[in-house]
């Protein structure tokens, strides 16, 4: 729903709509979606009914045009009475009622909201409108926290592969760390389990103790790095692609020979600490926030001379090798904590599920969202997951569409739809600038 | 007290010896030429003197202080800073960012601080920006500072190299062949900017050039260099009537 930075090839119809929306705040489409998801949870499902398109479609109905193409005149009506009215008719309102009462005392009580406020405030929004959306099936809120998991995933990969410019495959070995670390722990800790014996502690404790489990299995998992990273970090090259491609098969068939983590069985019974959408989006929140903090700091920057120039960094005073452990161990610190919300939202791990496959996946969603850009990953990530979703119908030919689109991406846009370039929100940098201005008050940007 | 001296340099690559029994002092202020026909080893010095290269033996003191075999970020901390003989920017980012990583050694938070964006990095964030702009305002390229670099002009990158160095607040300045693809117009352009700079920060300069018009027009003392020794030094009227100096340059006549 945001407005991107693209250039105006798009030809003058984008041109037209990003003018026109140019100055609706974040808020404005937030109540919009809001507006969309409440009306889909009101008509939704007697509207499909009557459409014929059965029960209410879980992904905008877009994945029934590959079961029986005959519905698409029910699917766009359908789009357009539950999802596109509403949203913009609210978009509208809003504007209309900014329009109305701009300079009124609430108005502006809302616009001196400091800006870390402001994001808040806009993520707790996101936050109520995906829970509403989720709150009809369970496919969905599994697919969100799956998306969660995913954008930690892709982002802190892109940390290695964009900003520092080498290239990892071994997302999928991390995370198998971390998913088997933490779901030790919490099993030794809540389960009674014939392995592990009788739970430790009460169950009721669980909750808060999975964060600390969660920081435990990325700190292990970061150690378990400090393998590849020591040898590898001499030199650059092909030699971190070898080195993390081994790490990720050694990790495999470790776990598969590890006989009380169950082999290649897998390991079950972990205690349902992030069955709720609201756990892993405060996971997802914070991994994204710290970071972005750290890319766009001084410090973090100079993870990207590093890779555009690494003997000119070091002269530049830059300690190189260290600027690579810390990118590299957030790498694997941030995949490890993934791994560990994955094995507990699914509630089954096996070696299977971390395999190389895995981290093509994932290696997928970071090319088509672009390197260096937070926003990338994430809009990689979110159209990653819900083209996977949308094509699910069409079974094996979908690993044959989704390469192929990857590849059109690729050539129309070698650097991924975001690559080295953020999406910008003019309203929420007006606003920083603003506030930057007045006073020195530190700005979240 | 000489600012840089170095005493008994000698580098092998392999077999190959790049640099025999080289020795220098450059005294505070000074504008120091370093001399030779390609392939005489002048890089190799500036690469032994910045630490990219371990000295195969020798000492290096810089401002008191023996700095032979640290590697290039400690000594960048200590005040040597050095531009490359074909620009070694870091094409992706912008020219600000360029100049605000060289601050590097200096800034005052922590990893903490960058993850967590503590109220101490945005202070110093601040201070950053301010300082860098500020350097690239007296370079005269601030107008360039949100553009990405690979895109600007040879002559503002050269300049945006040279904020980056500035940036790390050196003492000595190494400069190697600072005029390389200029014309004569812009070369005279430079040897005054190399004075402006010189003044305003306060610097101690040593150049490797080619171009004698530079060379004399700027030190008062140069060294020649040839196959890795020093074959003459002096003024530059002393060099550039060195029959030595002539024959490495031009070669010997056929007889």
């Amino acid at each position: 729903m945001q407005q991107t930075s693209t250039p105006s090839r798009f030809g003058s119809l984008y041109g037209r709509i990003r003018a026109r929306f140019q100055d609706v705040p974040i808020s404005a489409w937030l109540v919009g979606m809001l507006a969309a998801v409440l009306v889909e949870a009101l008509i939704g499902r007697d509207l499909a009914y009557m459409l014929g398109l059965g029960n209410l479609p879980s992904f905008f109905g877009l994945s029934l045009i590959f079961k029986k193409w005959t519905l698409i005149p029910s699917i766009v009506v359908f789009i357009v009475v539950v999802y596109v009215l509403p949203a913009l008719g609210a978009v509208y309102l809003v504007r209309w009622a900014m329009h109305r009462w701009r300079g009124a005392r609430s108005v502006a009580w809302v616009q001196r909201i400091p800006t870390r406020g402001y994001i808040i405030f806009n993520l707790a929004f996101v936050y109520v409108v995906l829970h509403f959306w989720a709150a009809s099936s369970d496919y969905r809120l599994l697919v969100l926290r799956l998306l969660g998991v995913n954008i930690i995933l892709t982002l802190s990969l892109n940390l290695v592969n964009g900003w520092m410019g080498e290239f990892s495959v071994s997302v999928a070995g991390f995370m198998a760390v971390g998913a088997y670390v933490s779901s030790v722990l919490m099993v030794w800790g809540f389960v009674n389990d014939d392995v592990f014996g009788p739970a430790v502690f009460p169950e009721a404790w669980a909750p808060y103790a999975f964060p600390l489990a969660l920081i435990v299995a990325g700190a292990v998992t970061a150690f378990t790095a400090l393998a590849v990273a020591i040898p590898s970090f001499r030199t650059r090259g092909d030699y971190l692609a070898i080195i993390t491609l081994a790490y990720l098969f050694i990790v495999k068939s470790s776990i598969e020979n590890i006989d009380f983590l169950g082999g290649a069985r897998g390991f079950m019974n972990q205690p349902k600490v992030a069955d709720s959408l609201l756990v892993v989006f405060l996971w997802t929140v914070l991994a994204v926030w710290v970071m972005h903090n750290y890319v766009t700091s001084t410090l973090g920057k100079a993870t990207s001379a590093v890779r555009d120039n690494e003997p000119a960094a070091e002269m530049m005073t830059v300690n190189t090798r260290k600027v690579k452990m810390v990118a590299f161990l957030t790498h694997a610190f941030w995949s490890g904590v993934a791994g560990g919300l994955y094995a507990h939202i699914v509630g089954y791990i096996n070696p299977g599920s971390f395999g190389l496959v895995k981290s093509a996946e994932i290696l997928g969603m970071l090319y088509l969202g672009g390197l260096n850009s937070v926003t990338g990953s994430v809009l990689g990530t979110v159209l990653f997951t819900l083209l996977s979703e949308i094509l699910r119908p069409l079974k094996l030919v979908k690993w044959m569409v989704i390469p192929v689109i990857l590849i059109v991406v690729m050539i129309k846009r070698p650097r991924g739809l975001l690559g080295f370039q953020e999406i910008r929100l003019p309203f929420l940098e007006r606003r920083a600038r603003a506030e930057e201005e007045v006073s020195h008050a530190p700005a979240g940007d | 007290m000489p600012l840089l001296e170095i005493k008994d340099l000698t580098h092998f690559f392999g077999g190959l010896r790049a640099v025999h029994k080289f020795h220098t002092r450059i005294e505070p202020g000074e504008i120091r030429g370093l001399i030779g026909p390609n392939g005489a080893g002048k890089t190799t010095v500036f690469n032994l003197t910045t630490g990219v290269y371990k000295p195969t033996q020798g000492q290096i003191l810089f401002d008191g202080q023996d700095i032979t075999g640290k590697p290039p970020h400690e000594i960048g901390r200590l005040g040597i800073s050095r531009t490359y003989q074909n620009l070694r920017l870091w094409g992706n980012l912008t020219a600000l960012d360029n100049v605000k990583i060289a601050f590097y050694g200096r800034i005052r938070y922590g990893l903490l601080g960058a993850f967590f964006g503590l109220r101490g990095r945005s202070e110093e964030e601040r201070r950053i920006d301010r300082e860098a702009r500020e350097l690239m305002a007296l370079l005269g390229i601030e107008q360039y500072a949100d553009m990405v670099v690979s895109g600007l002009p040879y002559g503002i990158q050269r300049k945006v190299e040279m904020a980056r160095a500035l940036a790390t607040r050196p003492k000595l300045l190494l400069l190697d062949e600072p005029t390389a693809g200029m014309t004569p117009a812009e070369m005279e352009e430079t040897m005054e900017f190399v004075l402006y700079i010189r003044k305003t920060f306060n610097l101690t300069i040593w150049l490797i050039e080619h171009k004698m018009r530079f060379v004399m027009g700027l030190c008062r003392w140069i060294q020649v260099l040839n196959f890795g020794e020093i074959i003459a030094e002096g003024t530059p009227e002393e060099v550039q009537n060195n029959p030595e100096v002539i024959r490495a340059y031009l070669g010997t006549a056929v007889t």
